[in-house]
């Protein structure tokens, strides 16, 4: 395990920097939009990168409650906190992205309202935990995680009533996406993935020992206790 | 006791000492009026404005003033130990939920009640679609706040500042529940459209909604 880290950071270094270059460089501008769409490589990406990791989090969550592991709790906790940070990235470039396109920065369009209703619940997901006094928290989150799940298609649903303004799903949504912008899409993704991963497995990692230390705090306390 | 014995014990007791302090209930008022008050004087609409407003300012006034009775819903069983108490007894821990939720229900109930016709005398308002859709999407906005509401503030009761935790909790679930109250309350409103659909979303939220709470609440019961 500690060997495969500096493996994958090297492997994330490398895909990213190549990435980068594909995504600004080597895919062809895009005839309407201009430059400004290469933000589409990192927007995407994201997006899927952060909805992946909302899924794993559900799936740890749930996890957690049936079996009580405390590691599907510390993986829950991870891929909140990374989904967020790439849900806040697909926020944060999608707006800059729509203001020259569309002309408006934000619009309550299906995919966007979703993705704020996501990044708001994990938030709060977040806020719990950190907030939390009780031992309990792994439960009361892993509890919250299965509120948001439920939301999510009732949130679409609400949503979906109305048009909807973004663009369709460029994979399986049966748009046409030049195969040279697929595939710079597809390497960013992977370099994505990779650093999510990375970036789980650090704080992962992290957490672990933080865990560790506040048990033999706790047992130091209780043997000073009973002397 | 059975399931039903113990909903009506707790709900009785808990009408009566909300009928003897009225804490909640005054709270809310006065807390629903300000709102009111305060959102005639910014917006200070016409009659047809009102119309495509009101239904979204009605709904943000209740759901406001809701938070103050739910975050009230526990905070009284902690003095004297009564949850620990009842943790500790056999009694299953549905009928609990249950009966605070539909106590909720009922303070909300009285709260919209009241402030329907403060609503209607200052916006001014007359609903061009069928008025009496009104009354079911009242009730099913109303669950679709209390039942989550409920659940959450006894989620908080773990929580440091938990008068804070509760709608920042509540309030990203309840974004679907709210746009459907508001749309709803909107079509009958302007009678432009049909209300049926954001009916039909309130059900599917109450019923997904209610069914997940019963099934985790003795988790979140016994959490400590």
């Amino acid at each position: 395990m500690k060997r495969g880290f500096p493996i994958l950071a090297i492997i994330t270094g490398l895909l990213l920097s190549f990435a980068l270059y594909e995504a600004l460089i080597a895919a062809p501008t895009e005839q309407t939009m201009g430059n400004v769409q290469r933000i589409f490589y990192y927007h995407v990406p994201s997006a899927w990168t952060a909805f992946l990791l909302f899924l794993i989090n559900f799936v740890a969550s749930v996890t957690y409650l049936i079996r009580r592991d405390v590691k599907a709790d510390i993986l829950a906790l991870t891929t909140a906190e990374v989904g967020v940070v790439f849900c806040t990235v697909v926020l944060v470039t999608g707006p800059i992205w729509a203001r020259p396109v569309w002309g408006i920065w934000w619009t309550w369009d299906l995919r966007l309202t979703l993705t704020l209703v996501l990044w708001l619940i994990y938030v709060s997901y977040l806020m719990l935990r950190r907030f939390s006094t009780s031992g309990q928290t792994p439960v009361l989150a892993a509890v919250l995680a299965i509120f948001g799940a439920l939301d999510v298609p009732l949130v679409y649903f609400s949503i979906w009533f109305f048009r909807t303004q973004h663009p369709s799903p460029v994979i399986g949504g049966g748009g046409s996406l030049d195969p040279r912008m697929a595939h710079v899409l597809l390497i960013n993704w992977a370099a994505f993935l990779c650093l999510a991963w990375l970036l789980c497995w650090t704080r992962y990692q992290l957490e672990l020992v933080k865990r560790e230390i506040e048990d033999a705090q706790a047992r130091e306390s209780l043997v000073e206790g009973t002397r | 006791m059975s399931f039903l014995a113990i909903t009506r014990a707790t709900l009785a007791k808990d009408v009566r000492l909300e009928w003897r302090s009225k804490d909640a209930i005054n709270s809310m008022l006065f807390f629903a009026l300000l709102v009111v008050v305060i959102f005639s004087f910014s917006f200070d609409p016409t009659a047809e404005e009102s119309r495509r407003i009101a239904g979204g300012l009605i709904w943000v006034a209740f759901l406001f003033a809701a938070v103050v009775a739910l975050n009230q819903t526990w905070a009284r069983e902690l003095r004297n130990q009564v949850l620990d108490a009842y943790r500790v007894s056999p009694a299953p821990a549905n009928p609990l939920f249950l009966a605070k939720a539909f106590g909720n229900f009922i303070f909300v109930g009285v709260l919209e009640a009241v402030m329907t016709p403060l609503f209607i005398a200052f916006y001014k308002l007359r609903a061009l679609g069928p008025a009496w859709e009104l009354a079911p999407i009242a009730a099913l906005g109303t669950w679709a706040l209390v039942v989550n509401g409920t659940f959450f503030a006894a989620m908080s009761l773990r929580t440091r500042s938990r008068e804070i935790m509760l709608p920042l909790l509540l309030f990203p679930l309840s974004i679907p529940a709210l746009l459907g109250m508001v749309n709803a309350t909107t079509a009958v409103l302007t009678g432009e459209e049909s209300a049926r659909f954001w009916i039909a979303l309130l059900v599917a939220y109450d019923v997904v909604f209610t069914i997940a709470c019963l099934l985790l609440f003795e988790t979140v019961l016994e959490a400590e």
